[in-house]
């Protein structure tokens, strides 16, 4: 199947490599439109995020309507319908890590980045979100930045995360960053204290 | 408490390696689909009936009984799809088997594809699991490039495709249905049923969807026999069920145990105990949906199915999230309500109202507004809701919320502007608390 016999009407700049693999994805489904989900990884992973131009590409591919192609972003908390940071920064804030610290976690990356969740800094860099629980509960407080997991988090090592991301570029590396477990002290600091 | 290791045991005896076909193969990996190959497929489905496994993703459905309802002529393709979109709260256990022994899972889908002759085969795994689905892929490679999957699987006449799928951040599409959705490419809104997956599914065909773990047994079900798998656990929950364990306890982590076990041994033995300077709140045993148990429900309970039940909560799927005496109850709830007010997918009047009111009410009661009414609304609006949606999301806010009242009132009380007649507030919860 090739995207030539389609009549793609709006450009959107995917590489080669993107379109070849679109092919075989969509070949792989009883449906094109089943081939939704997949696709729009590959444009958001080359694109950054899902543009109405891209809905617009992605409608006409999988012969559906570009609103149809809007309300699947809209209903999934990883498609970005706007640009993001260069590095997404998703709390977890489930219970597992509320018991471990996480609302401390959350306000202090608050204050260090002067966001509130759902923002991005001035520079672009951070976007700060809240997001719920990322299968890590046992490894919590955790965030994920792009595609990593970073487990087992205090205070002191979110802020050398934040120094260690500030002079890197991203990358696509997935394996999780699986510290040691906080150490007593730490938790200290972080532990909810509403209890009686 | 030592315990048989039927789905742990090559990834502890094998760090690192674990997840290689290679590691896998020399320890007895891909015996049992040659085996099934070989057996008459209602034969496979009768070994799984034999060995009493009920499903490990939450509603503990007898898996073999959920094959057997797929129909044996039928003119559309039948699929099988693994459910690893693992996204109840307190929930990792399938992101071991992923990470640590993908090629069991793979080796379950192949089982229950032949089981119901299927040729095509899904596994949805959420989408933030990008390591995992990319450790599952790199599995299901090796078994493309050794024959074992694509045409003529393992040299016979059989042909069976595997596709990694990922969701996209969303609770709901771990829902069996809502999945469904969402593999075709929609939103993840569950739909009524009838008509079950098993008799119309995806693309409105006969489909299994089963969890990881369940999946994850299926091969030494039927390289051991039904009957040897049936050996262990209890009376009516057979087996071993993986728990993932988290809150601060000192040792959190995914322990496999057999049904039946203690709750509080295992908190001692497996879990290391809480943290020093920590005590317990309560515990909730299987994944944020289940109801909470205080204390002395725990003492004595058996983890297994009716064990549970009896103690007021439920197996689900296994997610052991222990809660100190440093939070509140109200915290606690509160967390809860918020996380089910944002994943319900709207679709049900009593589900997406309730959600919503449910959270804004005990945050009135967190924030010191709140008072004995929002509590009485509470249970009423839980009452409400069990029962009466397309799906059990409306049911997993309902329990929890009945629940934390009724096993921690004097928490609620307490931030409550003005007094609350606690005689009260039990007699409210006697009239709601049925939906336990
Ligand atoms: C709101 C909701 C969320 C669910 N999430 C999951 C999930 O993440 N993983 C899972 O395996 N089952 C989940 N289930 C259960 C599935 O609907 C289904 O029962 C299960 O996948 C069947 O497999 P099993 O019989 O092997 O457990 C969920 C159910 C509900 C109501
Ligand atoms: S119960 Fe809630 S989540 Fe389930 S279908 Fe209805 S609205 Fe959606
Ligand atoms: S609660 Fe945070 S990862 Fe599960």
């Amino acid at each position: 199947m090739s995207s030539t016999g389609n009549a793609v009407t709006t450009a959107i700049s995917l590489s080669a490599e993107a379109t070849r693999r679109i092919d075989e994805i969509v070949a792989r489904y009883p449906t094109p439109h089943a081939a939704m989900l997949p696709v729009l990884w590959i444009v958001q992973r080359e694109q950054g995020w899902i543009s109405p131009e891209a809905m617009e590409w992605i409608g006409d591919r999988l012969d559906c309507s570009a609103a149809s192609v809007e309300a699947v972003v809209g209903f999934y908390t990883m498609f970005d319908a706007a640009p993001v940071g260069k590095y997404k920064l998703q709390v977890c804030r489930t219970l597992s890590c509320e018991l471990m610290g996480a609302r401390k976690l959350i306000d202090h990356l608050r204050e260090r980045l002067g966001v509130e969740p759902g923002d991005t800094t001035d520079d672009g860099m951070f976007t700060l979100q809240e997001v719920e629980c990322l299968g890590s509960c046992g490894t919590g407080p955790m965030l994920q930045c792009n595609f990593r997991y970073h487990e087992n988090l205090s205070l002191e090592r979110i802020e050398a995360l934040l120094d260690e991301l500030r002079c890197a570029e991203p990358t696509d590396e997935v394996t999780p960053v699986i510290h040691d477990r906080p150490s007593r002290d730490a938790y200290r600091e972080m532990f909810p204290t509403s209890g009686r | 408490m030592s315990a048989p290791k039927i789905l742990m045991q090559r990834g502890l005896d094998h760090p690192g390696t674990s997840h290689k076909l290679e590691t896998y193969e020399a320890t007895g990996g891909y015996r049992a689909v040659r085996k099934a190959l070989d057996m008459d497929p209602l034969a496979v489905q009768q070994e799984v009936k034999t060995s009493g496994l009920r499903g490990r993703g939450g509603a503990g459905f007898p898996a073999g009984m959920k094959w057997g309802f797929t129909p044996r002529d039928s003119e559309k393709p039948k699929y099988v799809v693994c459910n690893s979109d693992e996204s109840e709260p307190g929930t990792f256990k399938d992101r071991w088997l992923l990470e640590n022994d993908p090629h069991t899972v793979i080796e379950g889908i192949m089982i229950a594809a032949i089981a119901i002759d299927c040729h095509l085969a899904f596994n949805y795994v959420r989408g933030e699991y990008s390591y995992q689905g990319m450790c599952f892929q790199a599995a299901v490679d090796e078994a493309y490039a050794n024959g074992y999957l694509g045409k003529g699987i393992f040299g016979s006449d059989y042909d069976l495709d595997l596709v990694v799928h990922y969701g996209a951040g969303a609770y709901i599409a771990g829902e069996e249905t809502g999945l469904l959705e969402s593999l075709e490419g929609r939103k993840a809104m569950p739909r009524n049923k009838p008509p079950f997956p098993a008799v119309e599914g995806l693309f409105w065909c006969p489909t299994v969807i089963n969890n990881t773990e369940t999946l994850a047994a299926v091969p030494w079900i039927i390289e051991n026999g039904g009957d040897a798998y049936a050996q262990y656990g209890t009376e009516k929950s057979k087996g071993t069920k993986m728990w993932s364990c988290s809150g601060p306890i000192n040792k959190p982590g995914v322990y496999e145990v057999e049904f039946g076990v203690e709750m509080m041994g295992f908190v001692e033995e497996y879990c290391g105990g809480l943290i020093d300077g920590i005590g317990l709140k309560g515990i909730v045993p299987g994944g944020s949906s289940v109801p909470v148990m205080r204390p002395e429900q725990c003492q004595g309970a058996r983890m297994d199915y009716e064990g549970l039940l009896e103690r007021g909560s439920l197996v689900g799927s296994g997610g052991f999230i222990v809660i100190g005496d440093n939070v509140s109850a109200v915290d606690c709830l509160l967390n809860l309500a918020r996380f089910y007010a944002h994943e319900s997918c709207g679709q049900c009047t009593p589900c997406r109202e309730g959600c919503g009111w449910i959270e804004q009410l005990v945050g009135e009661i967190r924030n010191g507004s709140g008072r004995q009414a929002n509590l009485t609304k509470v249970l009423e609006l839980a009452d409400a809701m069990a029962g009466k949606t397309i799906c059990a999301l409306a049911d997993a806010m309902a329990w929890p919320a009945v629940a934390f009242i009724k096993n921690y009132p004097e928490d609620f009380a307490e931030l409550c502007e003005g007094d609350v007649d606690l005689d009260a507030l039990e007699e409210a919860v006697s009239r709601h608390d049925h939906i336990l």
